[in-house]
């Protein structure tokens, strides 16, 4: 009698959650309105302009327009990229899911390996304007390597070195064009005691230091994974690259301290913009705002990130925000529409500047600042000096288990430790552990 | 998820008493009412608390990884693989959960203890009547009624290491620098204790302050016709006369504690410190970040485990001393 009623009550219950998992689902047909052939897309759009507010402002007309031409309508929802991620996973496991969603390019394998996207074959590639529209290493960031991929780009991004022109004029400093020269102009710039600093590091961004991990790495000529996908965290050229990153606080003491408590790469930018430090290394999406904080464009330059002499020139993982479809939508063609839209070179014109992005289309010029050599700068790290970060289903567990790594390590430096290349090594090796256990 | 379950045990159970002692003259209704004055609060707890731990025991034993999220009855089954996984010190996840473990513990007892010291001096403080008690109580209960996101983030904002109140108060006291670091480091710790104490404290003192006021007078004045002091009456009058509300109350604090999700996630956001990672928001990581639900619902059962038989020994030994005394 127990066990039955127990029973009778999982039924009840998984009847109710399918029902209410029903209801979600229509609620998207019906906010389309009464008159019949009404679609309405669901779109997760990630935090691109100053604020939530600014993109939901940029966005509104643009997608107003798309309603007009097509009869499509569009129900956008910004999501900061602190929760967008995780909404991502709880749209996967649930299957409530948006139509159409921008990812962060660099997930664009793992999120390909849960098979809830729809992939990019050659009627859906076609049916969005075709592949050869977009520039090629953009592309390519879409999905594993010789598979369709789920993803397109969207918003192209590349990291820069900017630099304040005053101080640098100030002090007689030429903008570095070598490590070394980064270096030494930020010793000759850093005065703690007027709380004037050479650089401004995110050093408590878990997200921004696996990329300075991955392009210090790769100047290094070190992979994070082998062709078979394992990764190989722990060599020499890693091991290097992550404490000669470190070192810009702990050796060179170019950074502040307290930069360790900087969870998002928008403080250090911001500390930039009202001038306490005088460089900062941040993606061409800085310019929104570094201008919002009241410098003005010529004020500042921008050149590659620098290498060590002598070692390979990468300045930048292929960075940037692409737009994936999931594969459960009941909008398929009006989602590929969307794509299209989004990806075609009119809207990639309009929302160029206010999102301060590159374009991912071919033959598009940079529209994101008014500053041509700035533009060119972008343009040619993004075309010429950048390298895409590992396309395996593991590079999100290689983005949390070694930018956390390195955040506990700034963390370290910052309250008075010290950081050697065995401590480095060992703390690759725990993060490789994990990586290996989760896979 | 199956972590919150211990807490609502206790609550839970207190209704269930009362109906028993419902109207005796109407036999037909008598035997059904308890059933179907309880079948809302079981059918709750069925939908909230039960089924979800039980969908998180089979998840413990299932390959779920990101390649079958989308797909649940796809992902194979691990045997114990995710439960060998956590439970292997000398891996790296294993190592991370032990860490984490001793994290949770040390943090569980002092802050368990700073709350109860803190409510049992305010409760005994105001117990007296005077001019003011009245606003002070209130004052006090203040952190109790405010949001936790928001007294937390409060918190965030003051333990800062450049702009922050903490340092700047310490630093005009001249007893620091002021530049000291809060929330990374070894002193996460620290912090950690002290918001999770302002946020608990009030409830240890609510609950204890109810219980002073079942004290009969009497015996106290009988007490100071006797000479006894008071940290004597307290010894023994108080104390002894708030066992029953002790037990309780050092047992949810506990529970509450140990399971802290929203102090180390608001307080230290995505940049959580080593010395500040509470189990569950190292749970919450393992299967979030990772993207690995089969270990992190592996973790969260041996979670459960753990807490059952703290609880389980902790009701045995005092229930066992109750009876003798």
């Amino acid at each position: 009698m127990r066990l039955r009623s127990f029973v009778a009550a999982v039924a009840a219950t998984a009847m109710g959650i399918s029902l209410a998992a029903c209801g979600g689902g229509d609620k998207n047909d019906s906010s389309g309105g009464g008159s019949g052939g009404d679609q309405t897309l669901t779109y997760w759009a990630s935090n691109q302009g100053t604020s939530l507010d600014n993109d939901k402002e940029v966005l509104t007309p643009v997608l107003q327009k798309f309603t007009q031409d097509t009869g499509i309508k569009v129900n956008l929802e910004v999501i900061g990229w602190n929760d967008l991620q995780t909404r991502i996973q709880t749209a996967i496991t649930s299957g409530q899911a948006p139509d159409v969603v921008n990812i962060g390019n660099t997930w664009a394998a793992s999120l390909q390996a849960t098979d809830a996207f729809l992939p990019f074959d050659g009627d859906a590639m076609g049916a969005i304007g075709g592949k050869d529209k977009f520039v090629p290493t953009a592309l390519a960031t879409g999905g594993k390597e010789g598979t369709d991929p789920t993803s397109v780009p969207l918003y192209g991004l590349a990291y820069g070195l900017y630099y304040n022109k005053a101080m640098f004029a100030a002090a007689g400093l030429q903008p570095p064009k070598t490590w070394e020269e980064m270096v030494t102009d930020a010793q000759k710039l850093t005065n703690p005691a007027k709380k004037q600093w050479g650089m401004a590091l995110a050093a408590g961004s878990y997200t921004e230091n696996v990329h300075f991990a991955f392009i210090n790495a790769a100047q290094n000529k070190a992979d994070w994974f082998d062709k078979d996908g394992k990764p190989t965290f722990t060599g020499d050229g890693n091991v290097q690259g992550v404490l000669r990153y470190l070192d810009l606080m702990q050796k060179d003491k170019v950074a502040n301290p307290s930069n360790a408590q900087y969870d998002n790469g928008t403080k250090s930018v911001n500390d930039f913009a009202t001038k306490k430090v005088a460089m900062v290394i941040n993606q061409n999406n800085a310019d929104s705002s570094i201008v919002a904080n009241g410098m003005k464009a010529g004020e500042y330059g921008v050149v590659p990130f620098p290498a060590p002499s002598g070692a390979e020139q990468v300045a930048s993982h292929v960075a940037g925000i692409n737009l994936s479809v999931f594969k459960n939508t009941k909008h398929k063609d009006a989602a590929l529409k969307f794509v299209k839209y989004m990806t075609d070179a009119q809207t990639q014109t309009t929302l160029g500047k206010p999102f301060s992005s590159l374009p991912v289309l071919k033959d598009a010029k940079p529209v994101f600042t008014t500053d041509a050599a700035e533009a060119a700068t972008f343009q040619d790290v993004y075309n010429t000096k950048s390298k895409p970060l590992p396309l395996v289903p593991a590079e999100d567990q290689f983005e949390s288990t070694v930018g956390k790594a390195m955040n506990s390590m700034f963390a370290k430096i910052a309250t008075g430790g010290t950081v050697t290349a065995d401590d480095v090594k060992a703390a690759l090796k725990t993060a490789q552990d994990q990586v290996a256990a989760g896979s | 998820m199956s972590v919150a379950t211990q807490e609502a045990t206790p609550a839970a159970a207190k209704p269930a008493k009362k109906t028993k002692r419902g109207p005796e003259h109407r036999p037909g209704l008598n035997r059904w009412l308890p059933y179907l004055l309880l079948a809302p609060a079981v059918l709750a707890e069925l939908l909230i608390h039960i089924i979800p731990m039980l969908v998180g025991i089979w998840m413990s034993f299932i390959k779920l990884t990101k390649f079958f999220i989308a797909n649940w009855s796809a992902a194979p089954s691990a045997g114990l693989n995710n439960y060998k996984v956590a439970l292997d010190f000398n891996n790296a996840v294993g190592e991370g959960l032990l860490k984490s473990f001793g994290v949770t513990v040390a943090f569980s007892l002092i802050t368990v203890a700073l709350s109860w010291v803190l409510g049992m001096a305010a409760a005994v403080a105001l117990q007296p009547p005077f001019r003011g008690r009245g606003i002070i109580r209130t004052f006090f209960l203040v952190p109790y009624a405010l949001p936790a996101y928001a007294g937390i983030l409060t918190w965030n904002f003051m333990l800062q290491r450049d702009t922050g109140a903490v340092n700047h108060v310490l630093n005009q006291l001249h007893l620091s620098d002021g530049r000291t670091f809060w929330l990374i480091g070894s002193n996460a710790l620290v912090s950690l204790i002290t918001v999770a104490t302002w946020k608990l404290w009030t409830f240890a003192f609510l609950t204890l302050m109810a219980g002073l006021q079942s004290i009969p007078g009497d015996l106290y004045e009988a007490a100071s016709v006797d000479g006894a002091g008071n940290l004597r009456q307290w010894r023994n009058i108080t104390l002894p006369s708030l066992r029953p509300v002790n037990l309780v109350l050092v047992l949810v604090l506990f529970l509450w504690t140990f399971s802290d999700f929203n102090t180390p996630y608001v307080l230290f956001g995505t940049a959580q410190p080593p010395a500040g990672d509470l189990i569950t928001f190292h749970i919450y990581n393992a299967s979030f970040l990772t993207w690995n639900f089969g270990t992190g619902a592996a973790m969260s059962v041996l979670l459960l485990i753990f807490l059952m038989i703290v609880t389980g020994a902790y009701l045995l030994v005092t229930g066992r001393r109750s009876r003798r005394a």
